[in-house]
């Protein structure tokens, strides 16, 4: 599997609501287990979640401990135009990851 | 003035249960402070969100939750953001998502922990600025959170 796994239909009409989902590999350690020994295991989850579609930000998250490992995020929204949907998590220890979607708009 | 096994044991032993009792885990007031840090002074009343989760979850670590609220979704009136929060995480807080007019609907699926049998809500902001929320009860059979590392 990929870091990302990215679900956009690849063409929609115009105005149609196209559902979006995503999932992102990352073991959103939540900062409150502890190891056999007692230690606590530091915290290292992804905290923010932008999708823009062709620049324009249509969604944006923020993310907590409660989200379960391999973030999973479905959302829509309206097919305006043909172009890009790109989708960007940042988190813990300067985690960062880009992924795009191109969609066709008839 | 000696002090026997017998205290000594329940002395130490009512040290370890105040420690594990005082562990990391939010409660009711914990997440109505949450809800109010985000919604401040508003009145927040139940009904038009819907919130989509089982009532009853075997494991805790991965729960499937959607949050929809009934909204045309349009400049003049749409949802701004979609809030969720738990009664007995060791954080109220779980997700807050904010979305606009371009999102066509007003809807979030995610998958979410729970640390325990509780509460979850969720609380959406409206353009023109009210708040609007639903809640659901969980039962809980294996928590999240709380597994030791192998």
């Amino acid at each position: 599997m990929a870091n990302a796994l990215i679900s956009v239909p690849p063409k929609a009409k115009r105005g149609e609501i196209i559902e979006v989902k995503t999932l992102v590999r990352h073991a959103m350690e939540t900062g409150f287990r502890r190891t056999q020994l007692g230690e606590r295991v530091p915290r290292d989850i992804i905290t923010r979640f932008v999708c823009t579609y062709n620049g324009v930000e249509i969604l944006r998250a923020v993310l907590h401990p409660a989200i379960a490992a391999n973030p999973l995020l479905a959302f829509t929204t309206v097919a305006t135009e043909s172009g890009t949907l790109e989708f960007k998590w940042t988190g813990d220890n300067g985690y960062s990851l880009i992924e795009t979607a191109a969609i066709t708009v008839v | 003035m000696s002090t026997s096994r017998r205290n000594f044991l329940i002395a130490v032993g009512g040290i370890g249960l105040a420690t594990t009792v005082g562990s990391a885990r939010a409660t009711p007031e914990a997440m109505r402070e949450a809800i109010r840090r985000v919604a401040r002074t508003a009145a927040i009343r139940v009904g038009k969100v819907k919130l989509d989760i089982a009532p009853l979850v075997e494991n805790g670590n991965s729960v499937a939750l959607s949050v929809t609220v009934e909204s045309p979704m349009t400049t003049a009136d749409h949802v701004k953001a979609i809030h969720v929060f738990t009664e007995k995480n060791p954080l109220p807080e779980v997700i807050s998502v904010f979305l606009g007019p371009r999102a066509g609907r007003a809807g979030i699926s995610t998958r979410v922990r729970l640390a325990d049998t509780q509460a979850v809500i969720a609380v959406a902001e409206l353009s023109d600025g009210s708040f609007w929320s639903a809640s659901a009860d969980v039962i809980v059979t294996l928590a999240a959170c709380l597994e030791e590392l192998t």
